[in-house]
């Protein structure tokens, strides 16, 4: 029997992988985006299950709406990317150190 | 639960959906528009944020709790009010500040007006939301234009850069609000913000309301800019275009006012003796992170992102009360604040040509020399700043310290006041390099051609004196919203 508790369990665990990917990452800024993509999903999973457990749809019409506002931010994310890419043609973290102080 | 649409709800938003038909009509205009002919965008531009102003000071409800509109998602009460008329001021202040800059730079695209207007958009909503899904919405909006617009400069290494850190650490604080916002739902098992208010002394999962409490706490702090969470704040500042810069620096601020009004004290405010020391935690840190580590910087847009993290400390203060008299007074400095900085970084904007930035301290030795009045204005934000009477600064201090002492936090107000003592030393540094150095060359500054950009920074500047002297009417205006 799968319960609410399991599904809360599965969502912290997303999003400790999400953070982990974050402050562990050294190398990819792609990585980062698909960090930031676990982590609304660890919250998707979150939502859903609190609707269906409390019976109350207004959290899966939340859900749309993050998934839509994920689709706009990955395509800036991706946009500024390539923004860096022409720049300095290089994607990895360590070699974003220009701005310090 | 069922839902009704009331026709009437649309005169409650009625600025806001003048506002979006104005953005897009601007949208298909600027299409048509050559690039000499961007004035045209420019002062359309105006046009629709002073129109939105007018019909928000129209519709200010009668009753002083407010309206709500569409089953209680929009809020329309006395501090959206205050807080949407000083986002659009300030919204086109950093407008009239950003032209000549941008135009210098051959940055002055449509979308720079576009991308302003869409995240006033989203600034309105947000401090208007009973709901979660509206912040959530309107953070957004906000956020994603404001990505945009740091990376506008496409040719700038450090602008891109700047750009990919504030993306990555702003959906990252918008990905911890959102898990809050769950742990919220799923403890009260409804979004909206005054229900969950009414709720939350009836929940049994105490610790899914901590949860969501820490997590809702850590992104608002983030999005404001208070330590801990403020590393992205100094390199954005920095490596956006100074007159981007004007505007992120400014009217996010007001809204950022608004959101972590509307979640903690309009959502969990029954929780408030678990939130307010968390608050004044961030309030310290803050003050410390910022203050110390502004008398470092040898960049002046640097300096003033840290000073930005020391004034949002202080703003915290006017929260650890809990009270809506410690909010009327956080809001009045939030005002005062930003009020000022327009000031400051209007004038790194107005100082730099194309091909010189003007945007290190020693850029402005014997600035007195070259350009008194300009000088003169310089050293009033600063004074402002540092909170000398009787600038607007200081009255704004002097009330959220107030407060902070009314709620019984007289030792946070010391460590306040010592910060801020601290603080004085590296805003006068910027007035002694002024005043008392000599320049580089005694040439005098080339000053922009572009009339209304000169006389908005002065009529700007001269409000901090006259705020200062005459801040009665304004502070009536906050405590009147907070019905205090």
């Amino acid at each position: 029997m799968i319960t609410l508790a399991h599904f809360l369990g599965l969502a912290a665990v997303l999003l400790c992988i999400a953070v982990a990917g974050f402050f562990i990452n050294r190398k990819n800024v792609i990585v980062l985006l698909m960090c930031i993509e676990l982590l609304l999903l660890a919250v998707n999973t979150n939502f859903i299950a609190f609707s269906r457990y409390l019976g109350d749809p207004s959290g899966q019409v939340f859900v749309f709406f993050i998934l839509t506002v994920a689709a706009a931010e990955a395509a800036i994310g991706l946009a500024i990317l390539v923004v860096l890419f022409r720049n300095r043609a290089t994607i990895d973290v360590t070699d974003i150190d220009k701005l310090k102080g | 639960m069922t839902i009704q649409f009331n026709p009437a709800d649309l005169l409650v938003i009625l600025p806001e959906l003048v506002l979006l038909g104005a953005t897009c009509a601007i949208l298909l205009i600027d299409l048509f528009l050559k690039p000499s002919q961007r004035d045209i965008t420019h002062w359309l531009s105006i046009v629709a944020i002073a129109v939105t102003s007018f019909l928000v000071w129209r519709g200010a409800p009668e009753v002083a709790q407010g309206v709500s509109a569409f089953n209680g998602m929009f809020k329309h009460d006395g501090i959206s009010v205050v807080l949407k008329q000083f986002v659009l001021l300030t919204t086109g202040l950093s407008l009239f500040y950003a032209r000549n800059y941008m135009r210098e730079r051959s940055l002055l695209f449509g979308e720079f007006y576009l991308l302003i207007l869409f995240a006033t958009i989203g600034m309105m909503l947000l401090v208007s939301a009973g709901s979660l899904v509206i912040a959530y919405l309107g953070l957004e909006l906000l956020a994603l234009s404001s990505y945009a617009l740091v990376a506008l400069n496409r040719n700038s290494a450090i602008s891109a850069e700047a750009a990919i850190k504030y993306f990555v650490l702003g959906a990252l604080a918008s990905g911890l609000l959102l898990y809050g916002m769950s742990m919220i739902y799923g403890a009260t098992g409804t979004l909206d913000l005054a229900a969950i208010s009414a709720q939350i002394n009836q929940v049994e999962h105490r610790g899914w309301l901590a949860i969501g409490l820490v997590f809702i706490v850590s992104g608002v702090a983030f999005k404001l800019g208070a330590a801990p969470f403020h590393m992205w704040l100094p390199d954005v500042y920095h490596g956006a275009p100074t007159a981007i810069t004007v505007f992120i620096g400014s009217a996010p601020k007001v809204a950022a006012f608004g959101l972590l009004y509307r979640l903690l004290e309009g959502g969990l405010g029954p929780m408030s003796e678990h939130w307010t020391p968390m608050l004044a935690l961030l309030s310290v840190l803050s003050l410390a992170v910022g203050n110390l580590f502004a008398i470092a910087q040898s960049n002046l847009k640097r300096m003033l992102a840290y000073s930005t993290i020391s004034h949002i400390g202080f703003m915290l203060l006017g929260f650890v009360g809990g009270s809506p008299a410690g909010y009327s007074a956080a809001m009045f400095y939030i005002i005062s604040y930003t009020m000022t900085a327009t000031v400051a970084f209007g004038i790194i904007a107005l100082l730099a040509r194309a091909g010189f930035e003007c945007e290190e301290i020693d850029d402005f030795k014997g600035l007195n020399q070259r350009s008194p009045w300009y000088a003169a204005i310089m050293g009033i934000s600063m004074f402002s700043l540092a909170g000398v009477p009787p600038l607007f600064g200081f009255f704004a201090k002097l009330l959220v310290l107030k407060s902070a002492i009314d709620a019984g936090f007289l030792w946070l107000a010391i460590v306040a006041i010592i910060f801020a003592i601290i603080g004085i030393y590296y805003y006068l540094r910027v007035v002694k390099v002024m005043y008392f150095d000599a320049a580089a060359d005694d040439a005098a500054v080339p000053l922009p051609a572009d009339l209304p950009l000169r006389w908005v920074i002065s009529l700007n500047g001269l409000a901090l004196v006259v705020l200062g002297l005459a801040w009665g009417p304004l502070f009536d205006w906050c405590n009147r919203a907070f019905g205090v």
